[in-house]
């Protein structure tokens, strides 16, 4: 099991790697000056131009502009975002903990609401709850994010004035910025019932609505339709006859027999739902005009913000490789027939 | 010896619309439902230029001088004995891709006359929808092509070489699939510039990946058959043998799981159009008209759904698109049972 954990996380570094060539190499596309502009952090420096494409090697071949690149990251230097006009790093981590915010307030309806659904649609196989929750999950998983999203923009923004965009409204924005508020945790909400202040707790809490709500219902449609068909496929294994023909409980054959090994296929699922979270916070980030990571990429490639744009890519793939590997051994926790195998 | 060989004589199967899996295919409404909507979505692509002659007569476009015809002239694309039906059917210039504009005026007006659907910062919805379903389609198809056309060969490779250059090539997609397509999309575009063209290489370069890793799955397996082993003794050389031998046992799995594809990449796309990464303002795309749409959330004051029509009809057309695919794929996967990887 070790030698399997360690054997995947020497994964780490090749994909690390291989994600940033890419990109470099991507970025060799592009004219020395354009490139220079991810270095430049003042008017004095744009103006000279001429000096920072010197100073920073960019005009040489790209594996010494990338060797410079890995240099400067290592020690934690990504260069200077100049959509947000501060380093990289910092910019990031202002935005992260708002997506992991967002991202946990999805993830736990999501499951709580896919696996149920799921499990009900499967055990009640061809009624018409089965009908019903297979119909929506169907309707639900063919509506893009942005359409969801800018429908419920028109419908409770446009029409009843609730909830609206950004993170907290800018009264309450500027009261945060002018002090007094101690950020413990950087989680918007965690923060203001720390501070003791309810008024912007409820202010954050009804801004975090409607995104939470367009991503719930998209991702959740996706678990819906796995957890049924899995599980109705365990259902129909011959383990499961076994124990309904020894008179078993059809209950306890549902939930100890088929439902343990149904839950095996979602742990795999873990992946997609990693994608489907970050794309989704991407598109829903950007609609809602929260600050976060995924509005932040977003602002970096129509902006062509290189530096940030690279130093999302590494991010990104440390994030998914790290997932992938604790997904693996989850499985393998979860299925013995992995583990020994 | 003189005695006949006993030749069974031959029993013809059903004819193609009366094999099982046909039968099955007609035995699920909900499919039907999604191939009919999809069908309409076909003919409107083709149908493109006939369906929209009402503004091409009307607003300033390019789209009928390139074609050859004034705009009073327009109505001849509806007669099928004139040249200009055909060639505007079959191989229309690419100015038609641009909506034409009804006004330079960005508020939205209501349906009327001209535009069936009202326009939406100056340009007319319903042509953009039309248009962009057959822009939409191509790209699709395009993308699609491209993907599976990389994906046999290089899939192939690594499944009938195996050892290094099917580690390599392996390693090479698992570094692909550490970001999330839509933010590699992001970044790749970003560098390579905002234009339709980008979006095509984009997506291209991922979609291949699936394809690949499918191939070589299936080659792996099929690899293992005798009837493998008996060309090779008969002196069938590698070539020979994978095109002759092994690739038809594979493709059409590919080509069905290809074609459930088009409806995925039309709809990144879309997304990708919507953050605005997508061809220049004005074209016939769908996710433009809906991220013009962003701006109209909110109406006047009193009048919150005033401008319903520039949300409406963008996201309907793109759900409607979304759920024919989804319906028409969950029917061929019942009906084949085969499992998209």
């Amino acid at each position: 099991m070790l030698t399997f954990i360690i054997r995947r996380l020497m994964m780490l570094p090749i994909t690390l790697i291989g994600v940033t060539i890419f990109v470099i190499l991507l970025t060799q596309l592009l004219s020395p000056t354009q490139r220079a502009a991810a270095y430049v952090k003042s008017e004095a420096q744009l103006k000279n131009i001429e000096k920072v494409i010197e100073q920073y090697g960019i005009d040489k071949p790209w594996y010494v502009q990338y060797g410079n690149w890995l240099k400067q990251a290592v020690q934690g230097n990504f260069g200077f975002s100049k959509s947000t006009g501060e380093p990289v790093l910092t910019a990031f981590w202002r935005r992260f903990p708002n997506t992991v915010e967002l991202a946990i307030l999805v993830i736990i309806p999501t499951l709580l609401l896919g696996i149920g659904f799921g499990v009900l649609a499967a055990l009640n196989r061809d009624s018409l709850i089965d009908q019903i929750i297979r119909a929506s999950a169907t309707m639900l998983w063919s509506l893009p994010t942005f359409v969801l999203a800018i429908w419920l923009l028109a419908i409770f923004y446009g029409g009843f004035g609730w909830f609206g965009f950004g993170q907290v409204s800018t009264a309450h924005k500027l009261e945060i910025i002018k002090g007094g508020f101690t950020h413990y945790t950087h989680f918007m909400l965690l923060d203001t019932l720390l501070n003791g202040r309810f008024d912007i707790f409820l202010d954050a809490a009804g801004k975090l609505v409607l995104p939470v709500t367009t991503m719930v219902a998209v991702v959740s449609a996706m678990i819906i339709r796995v957890m049924r068909s899995t599980l109705l496929d365990v259902l129909n294994q011959d383990f499961v006859r076994t124990a309904r023909a020894k008179g078993l409980e059809s209950s306890k054959v549902n939930y100890k027999h088929a439902l343990r090994n149904a839950l095996i296929p979602i742990v795999t699922l873990g992946g997609g739902l990693l994608m489907g979270l970050i794309e989704g916070a991407t598109i829903v980030e950007y609609i809602f005009a929260r600050p976060g990571v995924g509005s932040l990429m977003v602002t970096a490639s129509l902006q062509l913000d290189i530096a940030t744009l690279l130093a999302s890519a590494t991010f990104l793939a440390i994030v998914t490789v790290i997932s992938f590997v604790l997904i693996d051994v989850l499985y393998a926790v979860v299925d013995p027939r992995i583990r020994y195998s | 010896m003189s005695e006949e060989l006993y030749v069974p004589k031959i029993r013809r199967g059903p004819k193609w619309w009366n094999t099982k899996p046909m039968r099955r295919f007609r035995r699920n409404p909900l499919g039907i439902i999604g191939m009919i909507i999809l069908a309409l979505f076909l003919l409107m692509a083709l149908f493109a230029p006939q369906m929209t002659t009402t503004q091409l007569g009307k607003y300033k476009s390019n789209c009928t001088r390139d074609l050859g015809i004034s705009k009073l002239e327009a109505r001849q694309i509806l007669n099928p004995t004139k040249f200009v039906f055909w060639r505007s059917m079959i191989y229309p210039p690419g100015s038609c891709y641009k909506i034409p504009r009804a006004s330079y005026s960005e508020i939205p007006t209501a349906p009327n006359e001209y535009s069936p659907l009202g326009t939406s910062n100056g340009y007319d919805i319903f042509y953009g929808l039309v248009w962009g379903t057959r822009l939409a389609l191509l790209v699709g198809i395009v993308v699609t092509g491209l993907g599976v056309f990389f994906g046999i060969i290089i899939g192939s490779i690594a499944g009938y070489f195996g050892g290094l250059v099917d580690t390599i090539i392996m390693k090479f997609i698992e570094i692909i699939f550490a970001i999330p397509p839509l933010i590699f999309s992001m970044i790749i575009i970003s560098i390579l510039g905002q234009s339709l063209r980008s979006i095509l290489i984009a997506l291209s370069i991922f979609s291949w990946t699936g394809y690949a890793r499918f191939i070589r799955g299936e080659i792996l397996g099929v690899r293992q058959n005798d009837f493998v082993d008996a060309a090779r003794g008969l002196g069938a050389g590698n070539i020979r043998i994978m095109f002759k031998h092994i690739l038809p046992n594979v493709i059409s799995n590919v080509l069905i799981i290809a074609s459930l594809q088009i409806g995925t990449v039309v709809l990144s796309v879309a997304g990708l159009s919507f953050l605005g990464l997508g061809p220049a303002v004005g074209t016939a795309d769908w996710g433009q008209m809906v991220s013009f749409a962003r701006s109209w959330v909110t109406g006047l004051p009193g009048q919150p759904f005033l401008y319903w029509y520039v949300l409406f009809w963008p996201g309907l057309t793109i759900v409607l698109f979304a759920l024919s695919w989804n319906l028409l794929g969950d029917a061929i996967r019942d009906v084949l049972d085969v499992r998209s990887h």
